[in-house]
């Protein structure tokens, strides 16, 4: 057990791939900004690289970051879990941050639990809100001011859970990817960059990368303002052309389900739903969707939602502002004809 | 052919991909009685990745797993698929913990099991789905980490190389051993049951399964262990050395908007479009 430090920074750990950041980043960067501004402490961002990454420090200052700690060596060009955890470590017990945030990724989750074993402390995961808040224990009475409260979805997608860890520090979280907007970049904004210095024993190299290879990938779900889904009802690799063919008379992008992506109808990068992307286009079309909890968190913050389904009874309905029940063989292609013949 | 020594941490969750509103109570409360409970889906894979170990290179599969002595059920089903050990850790001191404390139990749990070249887990149960007490195992036992392995390309004297992916693609490595991997479902498919093996085990049982301890035959026991079995400090289990705390949970309710619907018609279709046209949609 370990006490909060009041003065401590919010901290985010920036994950860099191949010296560049990602949208990620960026939106941790906001997000610890504005829970500093309610603490009334500083940012600081964690970049660990080889000296090529140093070029990145400025971004994470016009992002939202009052201190950038690098931590630069030749041994860190690729991301190995050991390594990077023990430099995160290192520097958290010379700064003593209040809170460390980390992204939802493939590293973040990768690397943030380590960190967390190694300082005895609490690490709740693929958080989507986090606020400074007051909390009483019900337990023992004990009142604590300005902690952590984080959500995050549990038990499969079907209960939302706040959780608090006041007892230990620092206090960290991983934080989904999308739920927060990336702030404005400002030129304008001040920040250091401090190097630091730390000894890597060769012991934590145990993990070596032999090759890496990158998926081609043009698909920007979140940043698109009309999204097609395609659900299950869709029934095929093949009939997913529909899908294609309505995206493209709609100028948007096509997404998924998870059960759509399972079945092997389309590639995973475009899974939406809480696995997959949350996404928060001005237009949802959601075709054979019965709209699992899964799903439905997912597209919950779209403009507007249009559903077509032959089941009238499908979940999708409930949160839809406009439903066609009927087959999506047939209706498809008649909303492709009216779009085209609006134009 | 050497002998690799694989350890598999499994865990009984409630079956959440079936979920229906149905399964939270009133209150909002999860009816727990009311679910079905599986071998978590990717701890599956995890198990047939050890096996696979044992059948490319030679060695053997204990799992492990923490629960309540029904939890014993998925032991027996680990044992049904080739598993050659199995353990439960049983303790009403254990009830409740978080990451933090499991990670620690599991890791006292694996330290008293014996020495170890691999730890294999599925990357998440779909219950917590946390994915974060695999790698706490790891720090805790000082041993490096391979999360979201893929697959496994060869295990050679002291060393493995290993596909992982990355969320953007996928990279080989190599780590040495001993050494703990986190599997994804893509990995490899779960053989079923031997029937051999059902019936060699289907008797066994842990003694909190049992009315009569005693009468529990020494070849039809399975081992369950206790936090002063692995040495575990009562005050680092269960709530007490949990360090997160559930406020609240809540069943998530998503809003109901206004809702209109139209004709699955040609005509239906041009009013939908001019009604999004109209509402600055399109």
């Amino acid at each position: 057990m370990t006490t909060i430090n009041p003065q401590g920074e919010v901290w985010v750990f920036a994950e860099q791939h191949g010296a560049s950041l990602c949208e990620l980043d960026y939106e941790l960067c906001g997000k610890a900004r504005k829970l500093a501004d309610a603490l009334g402490v500083k940012v600081g961002a964690v970049l660990i690289g080889d000296e090529s990454v140093a070029c990145l420090a400025d971004a994470l200052v016009a992002y939202g970051a009052d201190r950038v700690y690098l931590v630069a060596n030749p041994k860190l060009k690729n991301y190995t879990t050991m390594p990077y955890a023990h430099a995160i470590r290192a520097l958290i017990e010379k700064y003593e941050p209040q809170i460390v945030l980390y992204g939802a990724s493939a590293t973040g989750r990768d690397v943030a639990p380590r960190v967390a074993a190694a300082l005895e402390t609490g690490l709740t995961a693929d958080c989507i809100s986090l606020e400074i808040g007051d909390y009483q224990d019900p337990k023992t009475g004990k009142e604590y001011k300005n902690i952590l409260q984080l959500r995050r979805p549990s038990f499969g997608g079907h209960m939302l859970a706040t959780i608090v860890a006041p007892d230990h520090a620092p206090q960290m979280a991983t934080v989904r990817e999308g739920v927060f907007p990336a702030p404005e970049w400002d030129d304008d904004r001040k920040g250091e960059t401090i190097k630091e210095e730390i000894a890597f024993d060769d012991s934590l190299f145990a993990v070596e990368v032999l090759d890496r290879i990158e998926r081609e990938s043009g698909v920007n779900l979140k940043n698109a303002k009309i999204i097609v889904g395609g659900g299950a009802g869709v029934g095929s690799r093949e009939n997913f052309k529909l899908i294609y063919d309505l995206a493209a008379a709609l100028g948007g992008t096509v997404g998924a389900t998870r059960a759509a992506t399972q079945s092997g109808y389309i590639e995973e990068e475009r899974m939406i739903g809480q696995t997959g992307t949350i996404v928060r286009p001005d237009l949802y079309v959601a075709v054979g969707i019965s709209g699992a909890v899964e799903h439905r968190v997912g597209i919950q913050d779209a403009g507007k939602i249009v559903a077509i389904n032959s089941d009238p009874k499908a979940p999708i309905f409930s949160i839809a502002h406009y439903g066609i029940v009927g087959d999506l063989n047939d209706v498809v292609p008649k909303l492709i004809k009216a779009l085209q013949e609006r134009a | 052919m050497s002998f690799y020594r694989s350890i598999v941490l499994v865990k009984q969750t409630p079956n959440t991909s079936t979920v229906t509103e149905n399964a939270l109570n009133a209150d909002g409360t999860i009816n727990r009685a009311a679910l079905p409970t599986v071998l978590n889906p990717e701890d599956l894979n995890a198990l047939e990745a050890a096996l696979e170990v044992k059948d490319r290179f030679g060695g053997s599969v204990t799992v492990i797993s923490m629960g309540p002595p029904q939890a014993a059920e998925i032991l027996r089903e680990a044992l049904y698929r080739g598993a050659d050990r199995a353990i439960l850790i049983c303790d009403r001191a254990v009830a409740g913990s978080d990451v933090l404390a499991t990670s620690y139990i599991l890791s006292q749990a694996i330290k008293k099991a014996g020495e170890f070249d691999f730890i294999f887990c599925g990357r998440q149960a779909i219950d917590g789905d946390t994915g974060q007490t695999g790698p706490e195992c790891a720090q805790r036992l000082g041993v490096p980490q391979v999360s979201y392995m893929v697959q496994i390309v060869d295990v050679d004297g002291k060393k493995a190389t290993l596909r992982r992916a990355t969320g953007s693609g996928w990279e080989t490595v190599t780590a040495s051993l001993p050494l703990l991997a986190s599997v994804l479902s893509e990995t490899n498919e779960p053989r079923p049951f031997a029937a051999i093996k059902v019936m060699r085990h289907k008797h066994k049982r842990v003694p909190s399964e049992v009315a009569d301890r005693a009468a529990l035959a020494p070849e039809d026991r399975l081992e369950e262990w206790t936090c002063a079995d692995i040495d575990a400090d009562p005050a680092r289990c269960g709530l007490n050395g949990s360090p997160t705390k559930v406020v609240d949970a809540i069943p998530i309710v998503l809003k109901k908007s206004e809702y209109k619907e139209f004709e699955p018609t040609l005509e239906g279709m041009k009013a939908l479009v001019a009604e999004l046209v109209e509402e600055r949609a399109l």
